[in-house]
């Protein structure tokens, strides 16, 4: 690890002003620190924003759930609030990394690195999510740009990720054996008016298959995925998993992900 | 109190420091004045090096010195040596490259050692590292174990990459018994290569003392004198007198820590240059790529059988990928570690076995957890297995009409095995894993939408490692035997050096046992010192599921010794003759009496040899003061665990997804002194067999790029992989020690990956190669459902 000066900031203000080309936030430090370590990250500053108070904590109201920024996967995981609202967004959240990722790792974070086989990302594109940063709200859909780029400028903050309660969902993951990182993961969402459908581990970056939507909103069961043909085409491949294979997993785990809808 | 100690479940005496934290590694080592090391390794599977500059790098901030080949090479520092020289059938010794602590004009493998930088802090000498300049040419790499004989030579002088082309077994007899076979069984297996992790990455502290001209070299080793012998004779680093290797609390070697590293060369040298201790501590990523890796085979494999399901013969071909260079035991694991177990434990009349052992530019393979008899065993029970199913007989009858039924015997290949009783582990391990309702649990699982499938391997090991006269006459370059030293102090307790090593073996428990058990004293006052040179005398080390019995026969033998001579004294003392002086329980007895002294007593008066008023000297004529003793034991044969390994798996149809879900064991160790010691060893090395079956690979890209260079690629089994594994014991002891001990602590990994192969492919009807993932499985499952189709 190259040497960093170490800021602990207690406000947003603080952290935005401290902000350069050459500076990092730190959350949970799960990604920005073993970077850091094997020298594949090098920061001038580091910009600890753990202490801003604001940024940690769970909103419930009847049509969305609004997640702090620094707050950890393990406090959405033990959430009576977000099981109550969204059960498949603890279930996601006790499924990432292992108990030390848990207790260290933020969802904004998560986010704000978009690994392309991160979980958080699916939700927030199945749930409608809206990003708050600390200059203005993203819509997910305009959000995660490309692998490891979100429409984040320099110095932007997440705040927060505000979810729109779906009538239904489920998010079922094929972990990767060895980082335990999604290989796919699938998140279906059932609203009135839409079933969304967000994959994450297969491309550059997570997407919504809208091939399973379309069939799902016509007919939302397992088996109106049946017939669904989804190519392989521009799909990740690697030493865990060819293209053809994830591209059979996003059905597989589509159906089941149908099948678990609650 | 005594007798009850040997099959005692003891808790284990060094668990309190190491799960509070309070083991003293390698790493936890800190000298004053002490300088930290950083290795430039080559980032090319294979270049030649015009020029290695340093300048700028040396003028960086905190470098104290940067050292290359040529440095090593001036300062006639010896390369690197294979340990074990194999014969080819021609007649001709195997062929080594040469093997350069620092690379001299030529890199070898990802990771290979160019040069050590020296600074005051590691970061400081990290940045240095980075202003390196290496000119490398970089050339075509050979990668691929089974296309190895046929790619361009990596070396001058080595045709075809080829080390030896070695033959073990009667060729003609084998092959006419092939010719008059009813049936013929093949297979092609591929044993997957494997990367050990030892949960502590490896670690090297050199420290001269320019005043005593004594160099100290710390080291995470499982054989600290057998380093030191190798560093001193072969590489020149320091005469063996003046030389003290220490290994202190290790975490884990599975083989990985048998080697005197390039490393530990380099860091002992550059203290003598510098003369300031030089510490290097492995980053976890440098243990993917430099660590000695395992396994690699590309096996064929035919079995001859008679209509009734006798087996006549087996033949196999072997090539086994050496790496980049030969190690220590990087010859003999695919040869004489692993050729003469491919009868199994079986009554085959006669066996034939060739290896071609090549060289690739990958990180060379050495032993690793079994060494050469994973490899073996999981030929032999892969190929039985296919055999019982071809015929139609029932795995475990096939595999009892074939057992040994006898012992002794002679196998048709190397081994004379010298007790065994196959019939009865198979027999309770039928009964254990509740056998005859598995297809009430197939049908269950199918009930789910699952696969299940069950798998036998029927094992057969050779331990204690060895016979020094045996193993030397076929090429090894040391005997094999072990050391002890019993030292009584003054006061009752016991000091007790052992030549092994414990890097998690648990011999500060286990020989406390022994010789708590031989000498009547609480095991709380015996201590087990090893790990370093300067304190017990010479001895081999820990691999090989040797230490118990081999090490711990050196012990008893110790402890019988001291025995004999506080019987004279005791006699003196009692005023009786020492015939008539009986020990027992700690307690030295004249028969038909209640005259006694205890042991403690005795080893006191040894150390009060004079009179002293009413004192009378207890000291016979002739008997030396002091009670300690020493012994060297060399064994008349090799060990043979045998025993029983099913297990269970299902598959997910959907993605191929395979859970082992039931696994049961039972193993012939002979005599077991703590059973709960050797539980920990049998989990431990089921884990390891899963992880290779299921979850291991080391993979490396066409160009030589080790893909699987971190966790995040890397699959290490966890927890969660595991389901609970069900062990029992059967014993019949070894007769070639007096414990009777076979030694366990290779066993799971060589049975385990036979196992749940066979019930892979049970499960899934398929023949898939290690590691059995999810994708491979799906894909063999789809293929199926195609076949199926257009059938």
């Amino acid at each position: 690890m190259k040497g960093f000066n170490f800021h602990s900031v207690k406000n947003v203000k603080e952290a935005k002003k401290l902000a350069s080309g050459k500076s990092a936030f730190l959350a949970g430090g799960m990604t920005t620190i073993p970077a850091m370590k094997l020298r594949l990250a090098s920061y001038s500053d580091i910009i600890d924003i753990k202490n801003i108070k604001d940024l940690s904590g769970i909103k419930v109201s009847s049509k969305s759930l609004k997640i702090g920024a620094t707050t950890k996967h393990a406090e959405v995981a033990a959430s009576k609030e977000v099981k109550k609202a969204i059960s498949s967004l603890a279930h996601l959240a006790d499924g990432i990394g292992d108990p030390q990722v848990r207790n260290r790792g933020t969802i904004g974070g998560s986010i704000a690195n978009n690994d392309p086989a991160a979980d958080y990302p699916a939700a927030c594109l199945a749930l409608n999510a809206i990003i708050h940063t600390s200059d203005r709200k993203i819509v997910s859909d305009k959000f995660f740009k490309g692998m490891f780029e979100t429409a984040l400028k320099k110095g932007e903050l997440i705040q927060a990720v505000e979810f729109q309660v779906p009538d239904k969902s489920c998010y079922v993951k094929f972990p990767n054996p060895a980082s335990r990182y999604a290989i796919v993961g699938v998140y279906v969402a059932k609203y009135k008016k839409e079933v969304n459908v967000a994959v994450t581990g297969v491309e550059s970056a997570v997407f919504r298959c809208k091939k399973i939507e379309s069939a799902l909103k016509s007919n939302f069961s397992s088996s109106a995925i049946d017939g669904v043909k989804i190519s392989s085409s521009g799909f990740n491949s690697d030493i865990h998993a060819s293209s053809d294979y994830r591209a059979h997993l996003i059905k597989v785990l589509a159906k089941k992900a149908v099948a678990g809808c609650k | 109190m005594a007798s009850s100690l040997i099959g005692s479940r003891v808790e284990r005496k060094e668990d309190k420091k190491f799960l509070t934290g309070k083991g003293r590694y390698t790493a936890d080592i800190n000298l004053a004045n002490q300088t930290y090391a950083y290795f430039v390794r080559s980032p090319h599977a294979r270049a030649t090096i015009s020029k290695v500059d340093i300048s700028k790098a040396s003028n960086a901030p905190g470098v104290v010195k940067i050292l290359t080949g040529d440095d090593l090479a001036k300062d006639k520092i010896g390369g690197l040596i294979a340990g074990w020289k194999i014969v080819s059938q021609d007649g001709t010794d195997m062929k080594c490259p040469p093997h350069p602590p620092l690379a001299n004009k030529a890199v070898n493998f990802v990771g290979d050692h160019v040069a050590i930088v020296i600074a005051e802090t590691l970061d400081q000498a990290k940045d240095a590292a980075e202003k390196v300049r290496v000119n490398y040419k970089v050339l075509k790499a050979v990668v691929n174990t089974g296309d190895a004989l046929n790619s361009k030579a990596i070396y001058d002088g080595i045709d075809k990459n080829l080390s030896f082309d070695f033959l073990l077994g009667d060729k003609g007899k084998t092959d006419e018994a092939f010719s008059k076979a009813d049936k013929i069984v093949k297979l092609d297996l591929v044993n997957n290569r494997l990367i050990p992790n030892a949960m502590e990455p490896r670690a090297a502290i050199g420290d001269y003392n320019s005043s005593s001209e004594e160099l100290t070299l710390y080291t995470a080793s499982q054989n600290p004198h057998l380093s030191r012998l190798i560093l001193s004779a072969f590489n020149a680093v320091h005469p063996e007198h003046k030389f003290r290797i220490v290994a202190p609390d290790v975490g884990g070697g599975f083989g990985s820590k048998i080697n005197a590293y390039a490393e530990d060369a380099v860091v002992a040298w550059a203290s003598k240059k510098i003369e300031r201790p030089v510490k290097w501590v492995a980053e976890r990523s440098e243990s993917f790529l430099s660590d000695n890796h395992g396994r690699d085979h590309v096996t064929h494999v035919e079995l001859a059988l008679k209509n009734d399901g006798k087996i006549t013969a087996i033949r196999v071909d072997t090539i086994a990928n050496l790496g980049a260079y030969a190690l220590v035991l990087g010859t003999v694991t695919p040869t004489y570690l692993y050729a003469p177990l491919l009868v199994g434990p079986y009554d085959i009349p006669t066996a034939c076995c060739n290896v071609k052992a090549v060289y690739t530019n990958t990180a060379p393979t050495d032993a690793y957890r079994g060494a050469g008899r994973p490899e073996a065993t999981y030929v032999v029970e892969r190929i039985v297995t296919e055999a019982a199913k071809e015929i139609g007989m029932d795995q475990a009858e096939f595999r009892k009409k074939n057992f040994i039924n006898k012992f002794p015997h002679q196998q048709c290949l190397v081994h004379n095995i010298d007790s065994g009783d196959y019939h009865a582990h198979l027999d309770k391990a039928l009964e254990l894993s509740d056998y005859k309702n598995f297809e009430n649990r197939r049908s269950q699982s199918s009930a789910k939408g699952k696969l299940r499938g069950i798998g036998f391997s029927t094992y057969l090991e050779a331990c204690g490692v060895a016979p020094s006269a045996v193993v030397m006459s076929i090429g090894a370059g040391v005997g094999l035997w072990e050391s002890a030293e019993v030292r009584f102090n003054a006061t009752g307790n016991i000091s007790v050096f052992t030549g092994t090593h414990s890097h998690g073996q648990s011999h500060d428990t286990t020989f406390a046992q022994i010789v708590g058990d031989r000498l009547g004293v609480p095991i709380e006052n015996i201590d087990i010192v090893h790990g370093d040179t300067d304190k017990g005398p010479f001895g081999m080390g820990t691999y090989g599921s040797r230490s118990l019995a081999v090490g711990g026969t050196a012990i008893v033998k110790a402890c019988d010794k001291i025995i004999e001579k506080g019987r004279k004294v005791a006699a003196k003392m009692l005023e009786a003759k020492p015939e008539d002086v009986d020990f027992k329980d700690g307690e030295f007895i004249v028969k038909n009496s209640n005259k006694k002294k205890t042991i403690g007593e005795v080893a006191f008066a040894c150390y009060l040899p004079g009179t002293f008023g009413d004192i009378k000297s207890p000291l016979p004529e002739g008997v030396e003061p002091g009670l300690m003793e020493t012994s060297f034991f060399d064994p008349s044969n090799f060990s043979f665990p045998a025993g029983s390994h099913i297990c269970e798996v299902e598959v997910d149809q959907d993605t191929g997804e395979t859970k082992v879900v039931k696994y049961t064991v039972v193993d012939d160790f002979g005599t077991v002194i703590n059973p709960l010691i050797v539980e920990g060893q049998v989990h431990g090395g089921v884990a390891q067999g899963i992880g290779q079956a299921l979850y291991e690979n080391a993979h490396y890209d066409e160009s030589g790029q080790l893909i699987t260079a971190s966790y995040m690629d890397y699959t290490m089994p966890r927890a969660d992989n595991f389901p609970e594994i069900k062990l029992g014991f059967t014993s019949t002891p070894a007769t070639s020690n007096p414990l009777g001990a076979k030694g366990c602590g290779e066993a799971g990994t060589i049975a385990a990956p036979a196992a749940v192969m066979n019930a892979v492919i049970d499960a899934i009807d398929t023949d898939i190669s290690m590691p059995a993932t999810s994708e491979k499985v799906c894909n063999a499952l789809q293929k199926n459902k195609k076949n199926k189709e257009a059938a």
